[in-house]
């Protein structure tokens, strides 16, 4: 199945783009997601382990589940405010 | 009012936002763009966000503080894309019928800012360099 991942700030310039379409196994958990991603694209691999993800708006466990034509933020630290 | 926005933020537009006859307090956090990053002059800031989820959070942490203290309302704005030295970045502006739970709240409040909203600073140095804070 094909989720949708977006991209922020470093990652997001580091990528040159700010969305990546990502091929996963039906049922595939976040957790395999991201390690999909670093198969896929190992540019991200230093930002990984220091990013959260969302679906939806929300942070998620790693352990979620994922489904066809989710879109996936990944959310490194923020820097917001001052 | 919970938003991020590019257009410049205005204290007194949130200050007046919040104000109830019954409250006794405002007060206001208006964070601003430093000159400096430990000593290293700073020329210019960008901001980028996940402008839906950020808003969201900010309406989260909103209620939460209302749940937390004996406030009236609350809002927050988040400004993003290029700002100047000295420009507003973010201001939160609490109302209540004390001052101590306002200025209790607005502290809070900017705390969980800073850890849950998805916005993110680069800072561009007056030697042509950059970085985005707390990645790498």
């Amino acid at each position: 199945m094909q989720i949708t991942v977006k991209l922020f700030a470093l990652m997001r310039e580091k990528a040159g783009t700010d969305t990546i379409a990502l091929d996963i196994p039906e049922g595939a958990k976040l957790t395999q997601a991201m390690a999909a991603l670093v198969r896929h694209y190992p540019v991200h691999e230093p930002y990984i382990a220091n990013t959260r993800c969302a679906l939806h708006m929300d942070f998620v466990d790693p352990e979620t589940s994922l489904a066809a034509g989710d879109e996936l933020a990944l959310i490194p630290p923020v820097s917001g405010g001052v | 009012m919970f938003k991020v926005t590019i257009e410049p933020l205005s204290v007194q537009q949130l200050n007046d936002l919040v104000k109830r006859p019954t409250d006794g307090a405002v007060v206001t956090f208006d964070g601003i763009v430093r000159n400096n990053f430990d000593g290293c002059p700073v020329e210019y800031l960008e901001y980028e966000t996940y402008d839906m989820m950020a808003e969201k959070k900010l309406a989260e942490i909103g209620a939460e503080v209302q749940q937390k203290f004996a406030i009236g309302a609350i809002a927050m704005v988040h400004r993003i894309g290029r700002l100047e030295i000295g420009e507003s970045s973010i201001v939160i502006a609490v109302a209540a019928p004390h001052r101590h739970a306002a200025f209790e709240a607005c502290a809070y409040a900017m705390d969980r800012v800073k850890a849950e909203v998805p916005v993110w600073k680069k800072e561009f140095f007056a030697d042509g360099a950059d970085h985005w804070v707390n990645q790498n």
